[in-house]
C-alpha cells in the first residue's frame, strides 16, 4: 500500500547548512496494516509522516501509495497531530467537518458520518460544544474524528497522545485499536513510547537518528484484540526488549 | 462560641462595577475637598462641581463639540481598520514584501503627528479630512502589527491540515488565518480606538472650528478653565465608552476569542 524506496530528505537551515533528516529509508506498509515508528528525537519520524502525507517532497528516492507516486497531498489520507489543534471558533462538529468543508465536499452524508465518528469515540452529545469546553483527551478524540471524517484509507498519527496524561493515553490507545478494528485503515503511528508501539503495531519500525535510518523492523506477534494486560506476556517483553536494545544499546536495555 | 463569619466572594457586579465606581467617587470627593480646603484658584485646578456647572451651562454647544470629535474619531478609526487589514495580509504574504513595507511603516510612525498635522492641513485644506488622516496615522500602526502577529501565529499543524485538504491560499487565509487572528485583531482594535481619540484631538488642536480639542484650545485662551476641564473629562469618557464598545462587540460576536485573549495576551 505505502512504499518508500531509498527515501532521503535534507533540509536547508536558515544559515544555509544542510541537515539530513532522513537517509536511505526503505519501508513498506501493507493495506490495513498498523505500523508504529519509534526512535530517538531527531530520527526523522515526523518528516517521514509528512513525506507520506505529501506535505514535503523527498530529496531523493520515491514515495508511492497504491502504486501512485506521492507528489502532493492526497484526499484519502487523514492526519492526527500531537496537539489537537482544533479551531477555537468552531464547534466540535464543525471541527470534525472542517476537512470536508475545506475540500468543498460538505454534504449530508458527511455530516452523518461525522456524528457517527463522534459517537464512536464517545463524544456523542458534545457536537455543539466548543474545544475550550473539552478536556485534552476529548479534544484529541475530536482530532481523530477530524482525520477520519473523509473516510481515508491511510491514517497518519504524529505522536497523537504525546501531550496527554498517562491514564488518558492508555484509554486512547485502546480506543484507537477499537476504531482500527471497526474501520480498518493503513496506519502509520509515530510514538516515543515503546510499550505503546508494541501494543498497537503489527510491525514496529525502529529508527536511528542523525540522519534518520531504519535500524530494524520488529514484528509483534501478539494476538488481537490486545489490551494492556498483555504487557506481562513473553512476546510483549521480547519485543520491547529488542526495541530498547536497538535504541539504547545492549547495556541500557538490560538495566531497565 | 459564635460561628466564624463566612467570607463570601463578592458578586460579579460588585467587583466589575461597584468597586471601580466607588474609587471614582472617592477620588472626585477628595478632589473637591482638597480644592475647597486649600482654596486652590479655579484657573489652576477647578473643583469638580465648578467643572460640572460650567460645562452643563453650555450643554448644547458642548454636545455639538462632543459629536464632532466622535465623528472624527470614528472616521479615523474606521479608516485604520480598512487600511490595516489588507496591509497586514500583504505584509504576511511574503518576507520580501514585509522587508519592503516595514521600513515605510516605521517612518510613518517616527514622524511626530503634531508636526505633521499643519502640513496635512496645507495638503488637504481646512476641513475634516486632515483631522481624519492624523487620527488614522496615530491609530493604524499597532493595529497592523497585531493583525500581522495574529496571521502568523497560526499553529503550523493547522496550515498543514489546510494544505492536506488542498485548500487554496485564499481559503487558508479566510478560513484559517484570519479567524485565528481575531483575538489579536481585537487587542489591536482596543489600542487603535484609544489612539484614535488622541489623534482626533491632535488634529483639532491644529485646525478645527469645533470638537472637544478645539473647545479646550479656545476655552483656555479665554480663561474658561473649568470648561476646558469639562472637555477633558468628556474626552476620557468618550475614550472609555468607545473602548468598551469594542470589548462588547468582541464578547457578543466572538465569545471564543475573549477566552483566547486571556490565554495568549
Amino acid at each position: 500500500m505505502i512504499v518508500l524506496e531509498r527515501v532521503a530528505k535534507t533540509f536547508v537551515s536558515r544559515g544555509g547548512e544542510e541537515v539530513a533528516a532522513l537517509a536511505d529509508v526503505s519501508l513498506q506498509a501493507r493495506r490495513n496494516e498498523f505500523v508504529c515508528l519509534v526512535g530517538p528525537s531527531g530520527c526523522g519520524k515526523s518528516t517521514l509522516l509528512r513525506l507520506v502525507a505529501g506535505l514535503v517532497a523527498p530529496t531523493a528516492g520515491a514515495v508511492s501509495i497504491a502504486g501512485t507516486a506521492v507528489t502532493e497531498p492526497r484526499a484519502d489520507t487523514g492526519i492526527v497531530f500531537q496537539a489537537p489543534t482544533l479551531l477555537p471558533w468552531a464547534t466540535v462538529l464543525d471541527n470534525v467537518l472542517f476537512p470536508l468543508d475545506m475540500m468543498g465536499k460538505l454534504d449530508a452524508a458527511g455530516r452523518s458520518r461525522a456524528r457517527d465518528l463522534l459517537a464512536l469515540v464517545g463524544l456523542a452529545g458534545f457536537e455543539g460544544k466548543y474545544p475550550r469546553e473539552l478536556s485534552g483527551g476529548m479534544q484529541q478524540r475530536a482530532g481523530i474524528c477530524r482525520a477520519l471524517v473523509h473516510d481515508p484509507d491511510i491514517l497518519l498519527m504524529d505522536e497523537p497522545f504525546g501531550a496527554l496524561d498517562a491514564l488518558t493515553r492508555e484509554e486512547l490507545t485502546i480506543e484507537v485499536m477499537r476504531i482500527w478494528r471497526e474501520r480498518p485503515k493503513t496506519i502509520l503511528f509515530v510514538t516515543h513510547s515503546i510499550p505503546e508501539a508494541v501494543l498497537l503495531a503489527d510491525r514496529v519500525v525502529v529508527m536511528s537518528a542523525r540522519p534518520g535510518r531504519v535500524a530494524e523492523i520488529v514484528e509483534v506477534n501478539l494476538p488481537r484484540p490486545r489490551d494492556f494486560d498483555m504487557e506481562a506476556r513473553r512476546e510483549f517483553q521480547d519485543s520491547t526488549h529488542r526495541i530498547r536494545t536497538l535504541i539504547f544499546g545492549a547495556r541500557h536495555a538490560r538495566a531497565s | 462560641m459564635p460561628a466564624p463569619a463566612k467570607l463570601h466572594p463578592l458578586a460579579p457586579w460588585a467587583t466589575d462595577i461597584a468597586q471601580p465606581l466607588g474609587a471614582v467617587v472617592v477620588f472626585v470627593v477628595a478632589w473637591e475637598l482638597i480644592c475647597r480646603v486649600f482654596h486652590v484658584p479655579a484657573y489652576l485646578v477647578p473643583t469638580p462641581s465648578a467643572i460640572f456647572t460650567d460645562t452643563a451651562q453650555l450643554a448644547g454647544p458642548v454636545a455639538m463639540h462632543t459629536l464632532a470629535t466622535t465623528e472624527t474619531v470614528l472616521l479615523g478609526f474606521l479608516t485604520s481598520v480598512i487600511v490595516s487589514l489588507p496591509l497586514a495580509v500583504l505584509i504576511t504574504s511574503s518576507p520580501a514584501i514585509a522587508n519592503a513595507v516595514y521600513p515605510l511603516l516605521v517612518v510613518t510612525q517616527s514622524i511626530p503627528k503634531v508636526a505633521l498635522a499643519p502640513i496635512l492641513v496645507v495638503i488637504f485644506g481646512s476641513n475634516e479630512l486632515p483631522r481624519v488622516v492624523v487620527t488614522f496615522l496615530v491609530a493604524f500602526f499597532p493595529l497592523v502589527l497585531s493583525i500581522a502577529a495574529g496571521i502568523t501565529s497560526v499553529p503550523p499543524e493547522l496550515i498543514e491540515l489546510g494544505r492536506a485538504c488542498k485548500a487554496s491560499r485564499w481559503r487558508e487565509l479566510w478560513r484559517i488565518r484570519l479567524p485565528y487572528a481575531v483575538p489579536f485583531v481585537f487587542s489591536g482594535l482596543k489600542a487603535a480606538i484609544t489612539l484614535s481619540v488622541v489623534g482626533a484631538v491632535v488634529g483639532e488642536f491644529v485646525n478645527a472650528d469645533r470638537g472637544l480639542g478645539y473647545l479646550i484650545v479656545t476655552s483656555t485662551a479665554f480663561f474658561r478653565v473649568p470648561l476646558a476641564w469639562g472637555a477633558l473629562v468628556l474626552l476620557s469618557i468618550l475614550g472609555i465608552v468607545l473602548f468598551q464598545a469594542v470589548v462588547i462587540v468582541e464578547r457578543v460576536f466572538f465569545p471564543w476569542a475573549v477566552d483566547a485573549d486571556k490565554q495568549t495576551l
